[in-house]
């Protein structure tokens, strides 16, 4: 049997002294759709970057495909949640996609090998940006931006796809096709997917992840109603600032 | 400009301001991009700490505004990693504190008095050729750093996560950076002054980032527009009579607000166009 794609054991980390995570035990499957939801400030987006190796646990450890973290982070595909940073940066959307396939080990100046260009056209042709590839990034709209960033972390040809509320600054036209984008790619990838937006999660997860600062449950999609008491349960108990983030969940819900 | 070359000191001001603009060009970019003006200007100030510690221990100038420099430019990136929120205000607490050791240093200095005013603006006018020399020599080398890294420069300033994600070891290619912003700013300070190096690493970049699409044509058209600004304010400066650096750094904001109106301007035409055709294809369907 294949060791799963991620596989995450006892893992703690510390903040300034505050505990975010305690006591993470979970395991990702090949082609799995995840979706890590919970309160704000439950430690979702750190788990997320505990595995991408930005950050170093205080205990505990994370598996790739059963090797250690640093190893083999060129498997892992990032898409993350900030897209609007860095607009007026001069680069193509091209350029862009091309930043995925920079290999630091190898130093080539200018020239990007046509193999390169090919493959950057390729991913971004698949996600229906190809048309844009010459554009400046400042003149892409939000949606078109982030399926350049998908593009940029898909030619970096990921195993696992590790996505960071990555429909938070588009609308819900964009929202609806960009899950559809990611319910496709998931046929061939696994997907690590951090978010608020409940509605998608129910039509497009195929597990759910409920963090706050414990792992509550990490199970099968099966209901919205299921999903809604896993959130509710994570959501509920021991946090730093409940009654805060409880007005948060219910208003993720309602909106 | 032509007769005005028959001057030695002419030749190696334009030499200078050629030199100056390429490196201002080049650093700049990467300056720009990363939102470093503010702690260039942290080590550019600083410096002068270095400068009072040179005269006080009686060391070589270079080797005291440098070294203080760099010192002070890694204190400023290790605090820009570990806590960006406050990162710029501890670069203004260095800033203060470096230029105020350098005054205090120089007073208790025996028999020394030290223009600061020089430092400021430095006098363009009267390089001499062996600073050329090794303004070329450093220049040159850091410029081959940079484009050996480049590719990581490229890929950390548009994304520091990402670069890390891909194994680009950000931490140090950042310490990198501002360690060669540290040598730059000092080496360019003392030969065209601190507010010339100022305008030509802020300036030039900042217009060539909206008419370029690539980080390396953004550093060729920051390196002509340095070089453009720096000769026609030498130029204005020989036939008007005026101060060299202050009329090179007029002629760069001049263009850096002409820039600004044109933009505006572009931004009307271009809405004016779309309405335009909005109301021609209203017209159409209508008829």
């Amino acid at each position: 049997m294949t060791p799963p794609v991620i596989d995450i054991y006892d893992l703690c980390f510390s903040y300034s002294g505050k505990e975010v995570l305690h006591g993470i035990n979970l395991t990702v499957h090949n082609r799995d759709f995840v979706a890590v939801i919970g309160p704000n400030g439950g430690g979702k987006t750190t788990l997320l970057k505990l595995v991408l190796g930005l950050l170093r646990p205080t205990r505990g450890e994370i598996k790739l495909n059963g090797k250690p973290l640093g190893s083999n982070n060129a498997t892992i595909g990032y898409v993350p949640q900030q897209i609007n940073h860095n607009l007026s940066f001069p680069a193509t959307a091209l350029d862009i996609v091309l930043m995925g396939k920079h290999r630091p080990d190898k130093r080539f100046v200018f020239t990007n090998s046509k193999k390169d260009r090919r493959d950057a056209m390729e991913a971004l042709d698949k996600i229906g940006i190809a048309g844009y590839a010459n554009r400046k990034i400042t003149d892409l709209s939000g949606g078109q931006r982030q399926r350049v960033l998908i593009a940029r972390a898909l030619v970096t040809g990921p195993e696992l796809l590790m996505l960071d509320e990555p429909t938070a600054s588009i609308d819900t036209k964009g929202q609806a096709d960009f899950y559809a984008l990611l319910q496709s790619l998931n046929e061939t990838q696994t997907i690590f997917l951090v978010s608020h937006d409940l509605l998608s999660i129910a039509s497009y997860a195929k597990s759910i992840a409920c963090v706050n600062k414990r792992l509550y449950c990490h199970q099968p999609f099966s209901s919205s109603k299921e999903l809604l008491e896993a959130f509710y349960a994570c959501s509920a108990e021991d946090t730093p600032s409940s009654t805060l983030s409880g007005q948060a969940a219910e208003e993720t819900i309602n909106g | 400009m032509v007769e005005a070359l028959q001057f030695e000191f002419m030749r190696n001001a334009l030499f200078a301001g050629m030199l100056t603009s390429i490196i201002c060009g080049i650093i700049g970019t990467l300056i720009v991009v990363n939102r470093l003006v503010f702690l260039s200007g942290g080590i550019a100030h600083s410096a002068y700490g270095g400068i009072g510690l040179a005269f006080y221990f009686k060391l070589p100038y270079m080797v005291g505004a440098v070294g203080f420099s760099f010192l002070a430019a890694m204190l400023m990136a290790g605090v820009s990693i570990k806590s960006k929120q406050r990162a710029d205000t501890v670069i203004g607490v260095i800033w203060a504190m470096g230029m105020a050791l350098g005054v205090l240093l120089l007073d208790i200095t025996p028999g020394y008095n030290v223009d600061l005013m020089s430092y400021l603006f430095g006098s363009i006018l009267s390089v001499p050729v062996s600073d050329l020399i090794t303004m070329a020599v450093v220049g040159g080398t850091i410029l081959l750093i940079v484009f050996y890294f480049f590719q990581d420069l490229l890929v950390m300033s548009y994304d520091e996560e990402f670069a890390l994600v891909r194994g680009v070891p950000v931490k140090r290619l950042y310490y990198m950076l501002i360690g060669i912003v540290a040598i730059t700013v000092v080496m360019v300070v003392q030969v065209v002054g601190l507010i010339l190096v100022i305008a030509l690493l802020t300036i030039p970049p900042y217009i060539a980032e909206k008419y370029t699409k690539t980080l390396f044509q953004m550093m060729l058209l920051s390196c002509a527009l340095g070089m453009l600004f720096t000769t026609g304010g030498l130029w204005a400066s020989y036939r008007l009579d005026l101060t060299s650096g202050a009329a090179i750094i007029f002629l760069a904001g001049i263009a850096f607000f002409a820039s600004l109106v044109i933009d505006h301007l572009l931004q009307l035409w271009r809405k004016r166009m779309m309405s335009l055709a909005h109301q021609e294809e209203l017209s159409v369907t209508r008829n």
